[in-house]
C-alpha cells in the first residue's frame, strides 16, 4: 500500500526573491525570483538573451543584481547572500555551490591536469594533504564517470564530452549543497549529451543534490527537472511541475517553444 | 635670513649616492614592508649606475640604509669575490665611505643575491635580498592585478595546485629556488631565489631581511622573528638540497651548501657556496685563530 502524499514541510534551500539586473538600459533580469526544495531539480529555459544565464551568475553570486534578495538555507549562512563581502563570497561559492559552465574554457585550468583542477576546489577549502586530495579527486572523476587512466591529462587534450565531465566533478568535489548548470550540453553532439545528460540524472538521484539548470534545449529539461521556470526577456512567464509546463502550457511564449521542439 | 641660510650648500652627488627624498621614499616602504611582513609594496625604483636586473633594488635599499659606520658585505650567489658583488661593494664604500668586510660576523648589513650566508645572523644585522621577480603568484596568474587582489584575499590555492601538479607530474616538487613560502601566516612571498637549503633560515630568524626588486619596483620583508613556511602538503615533507653529505675539495667544510664543480672524466667535486666561510675553514685547517660562528646547519641538518 502507498503512503498518502505528504505535504511538503521541509524550507526551501533556496530562495530567490525580486532579482532585477541592468546592463546599461537593458533590463537582463526584472523581478525574477525562485524557489528551489532540497534535492529538486529546477529548469530555466528560454531563448537566446532572455537573461537565464545572467540569473544564474547571480545565484552563483558572480553577478551582483541592482536588486533582490538570495538565502540559502544552509548551517552557517545567513541574511541575504548578496549582500556578503567578496572573501565570504568566495568561501561559499568554493564549498557550498558547485557550477558547470557551457564553456569549458570558463570553469577550468585548461593546461593543469584534470584531477588537478577538481584538487583545486580542495586546495581553495583548506585540504592541505596530499593523498587525501588525489583521493578525493579521484572518486570525484569516478563520479562523474570519466574515465580514470586520463585523470592526470590536461583538459585541453580531451573531448568536450570529457571535458564537462571534469567541470562535473570539479564542481561536485565538495558535495555542495546546489548545483548550477549552465547549458552544460550544448556543443556537445547528441550521443555524448545523452551520456552526459545520463550521469547527471544518475549523480541527481544517487546524491539528492539539488540543482538548478538552465537550457534552451528543452529535451535536456524534460530529462532532468521536477519543475521548469519559462523566462523571456528577463522576466519569468511561466512556471510549474515539468511535465504541466510540457504537456499544457498556458503561456502563449511556452506553447510556441513546445510546439517549435516538436 | 637668506634662502641660501636655509639651504644645504651645493654637493656634486648625495650621501649614499640617492637624492634625499629617494631614500625617504625607500624608508618609508621599508616601514610599511616590515609592518606588514610579506606584503609586496611598490616603491618609485630609481635609476642608479647599473643595469636592471643586476641587483639594482638591492642596492638602493643598501644606499639608504648605509651610514659612515656601516659595515658593508656583499656577496653573489655565496661568493665576495664574484665581479658583480665586488663592484657593488666598491661602489657602495664609494659612495658612504663606509668600511667593507667579506666576514659575515663583523657585518652590519649584507647585501646579497640568491644567497644568504651560512654562519648565523643576528638581531643587529640586516639581510637585503635582490629579488628578479617579487610576485610569487606569476606562474599561476599573469595579470598582475588580478593577483594583488589573490593576496588581498589570501587566496592562494592556486600556488598550492601548482605543487599538486608537480608531484602528479614528477613524483616530488620541482621548485628549486625561490621556494613560495608563507609569511607571519598571512601572505604567500618568492623569498628571491635563494636554494631551497636557505628558506629555514629565514624562520624565526633574529635578523632582518629586506627583498627588493629595482625592475618590478617593489620590496617586501621579513621582519625578526617571523614565521616563514614554505608550502608543503602535510604528507610530504619539505626537502632541502641533498648536499649534507659533500665534502669541500678546497676547505674540507662538510654539511654545507655546496657549488658543483663538474670534471672533465665524468665526476663532480664540491666547493663550499659561501666563499668566506671556505676561507675561514683553510685559515682554521692551517692553524689560524679564526672565529667561524655558529652556522644554521650542522652536519647537513638544521638546528632548530
Amino acid at each position: 500500500m502507498m503512503d498518502a502524499p505528504q505535504i511538503v514541510k521541509t524550507q526551501p534551500l533556496l530562495m530567490a526573491r525580486n532579482v532585477s539586473k541592468s546592463f546599461g538600459n537593458i533590463a537582463a533580469l526584472q523581478d525574477v525570483s525562485a524557489t528551489v526544495y532540497p534535492g529538486e531539480v529546477l529548469g530555466i529555459v528560454g531563448e537566446s538573451g532572455s537573461g537565464k544565464s545572467t540569473f544564474l551568475r547571480c545565484l552563483n553570486l558572480e553577478e551582483h543584481p541592482d536588486q533582490g534578495s538570495y538565502t540559502l538555507d544552509l548551517p552557517n549562512v545567513q541574511g541575504n547572500l548578496f549582500d556578503l563581502d567578496r572573501y565570504a563570497r568566495r568561501m561559499l561559492c568554493a564549498t557550498r555551490i558547485g557550477i558547470v559552465y557551457q564553456n569549458p574554457h570558463l570553469g577550468l585550468l585548461m593546461k593543469h591536469s584534470s584531477s588537478g583542477n577538481v584538487a583545486e576546489r580542495l586546495l581553495v577549502a583548506g585540504e592541505r594533504r596530499f593523498n587525501v586530495l588525489r583521493e578525493k579527486a579521484r572518486d570525484a572523476l569516478d563520479a562523474s564517470e570519466f574515465p580514470l587512466d586520463r585523470m592526470d591529462a590536461p583538459p585541453i587534450e580531451l573531448s568536450g564530452g570529457m571535458q564537462q565531465r571534469v567541470q562535473l566533478a570539479k564542481a561536485i568535489a565538495l558535495e555542495p549543497a546546489l548545483l548550477l548548470l549552465d547549458e552544460p550540453t550544448t556543443g556537445l553532439d547528441v550521443s555524448v549529451q545523452a551520456l552526459v545528460l545520463d550521469t547527471l540524472k544518475k549523480l541527481q538521484q544517487e546524491r539528492k543534490i539539488t540543482m538548478v539548470i538552465v537550457s534552451h534545449d528543452l529535451g535536456v529539461i524534460r530529462t532532468l527537472s521536477d519543475r521548469v521556470m519559462v523566462m523571456r526577456r528577463g522576466r519569468v512567464v511561466e512556471e510549474g511541475l515539468a511535465d504541466q509546463v510540457f504537456q499544457d502550457p498556458q503561456h502563449a511564449y511556452t506553447q510556441q517553444l513546445v510546439h517549435a521542439k516538436l | 635670513m637668506s634662502l641660501k641660510s636655509l639651504t644645504k650648500a651645493w654637493e656634486p652627488m648625495s650621501y649614499g649616492f640617492l637624492d634625499a627624498s629617494a631614500k625617504r621614499e625607500i624608508r618609508r616602504k621599508m616601514l610599511k614592508a616590515i609592518a606588514v611582513p610579506g606584503c609586496q609594496i611598490p616603491y618609485a625604483s630609481r635609476e642608479v649606475p647599473m643595469a636592471r636586473g643586476w641587483g639594482t633594488g638591492g642596492l638602493q635599499i643598501s644606499c639608504t640604509l648605509l651610514n659612515p659606520k656601516t659595515t658593508i658585505k656583499v656577496i653573489d650567489q655565496g661568493a665576495d669575490d664574484s665581479v658583480n658583488a665586488a663592484s657593488i661593494r666598491r661602489f657602495l664604500a664609494g659612495v658612504s665611505g663606509a668600511p667593507t668586510t667579506t666576514d659575515t660576523l663583523k657585518a652590519d648589513l649584507i647585501q646579497s643575491r640568491h644567497r644568504i650566508p651560512e654562519e648565523i645572523l643576528r638581531e643587529d644585522q640586516v639581510l637585503v635580498l635582490q629579488v628578479p621577480n617579487p610576485e610569487p603568484l606569476r606562474p599561476v596568474q599573469p595579470n598582475m592585478s588580478i593577483a594583488r587582489q589573490m593576496h588581498a584575499d589570501a587566496d592562494y590555492g592556486r600556488m598550492w595546485l601548482q605543487l599538486y601538479e608537480q608531484i602528479v607530474r614528477s613524483g616530488r616538487v620541482m621548485q628549486g629556488a625561490s621556494y613560495p613560502s608563507l609569511v607571519n601566516g598571512r601572505f604567500v612571498m618568492t623569498p628571491s631565489p635563494i636554494p631551497r637549503w636557505d628558506v629555514p633560515k629565514m624562520h624565526m630568524a633574529k635578523h632582518l631581511t629586506i627583498l627588493s626588486a629595482g625592475r618590478e619596483k617593489r620590496l617586501h620583508a621579513v621582519p625578526p622573528f617571523t614565521k616563514v613556511e614554505p608550502l608543503v602538503f602535510d604528507d610530504v615533507p619539505y626537502k632541502v638540497e641533498d648536499h649534507g653529505a659533500h665534502v669541500c675539495t678546497r676547505s674540507g667544510a662538510k654539511g654545507y651548501f655546496m657549488n658543483e664543480i663538474p670534471q672533465d672524466d665524468g665526476p663532480s667535486t664540491f666547493e663550499v657556496s659561501d666563499s668566506e666561510l671556505g676561507v675561514k675553514s683553510i685559515h682554521r685547517a692551517d692553524g689560524e685563530a679564526v672565529q667561524i660562528g655558529e652556522t644554521w646547519y650542522k652536519n647537513g641538518e638544521m638546528t632548530e
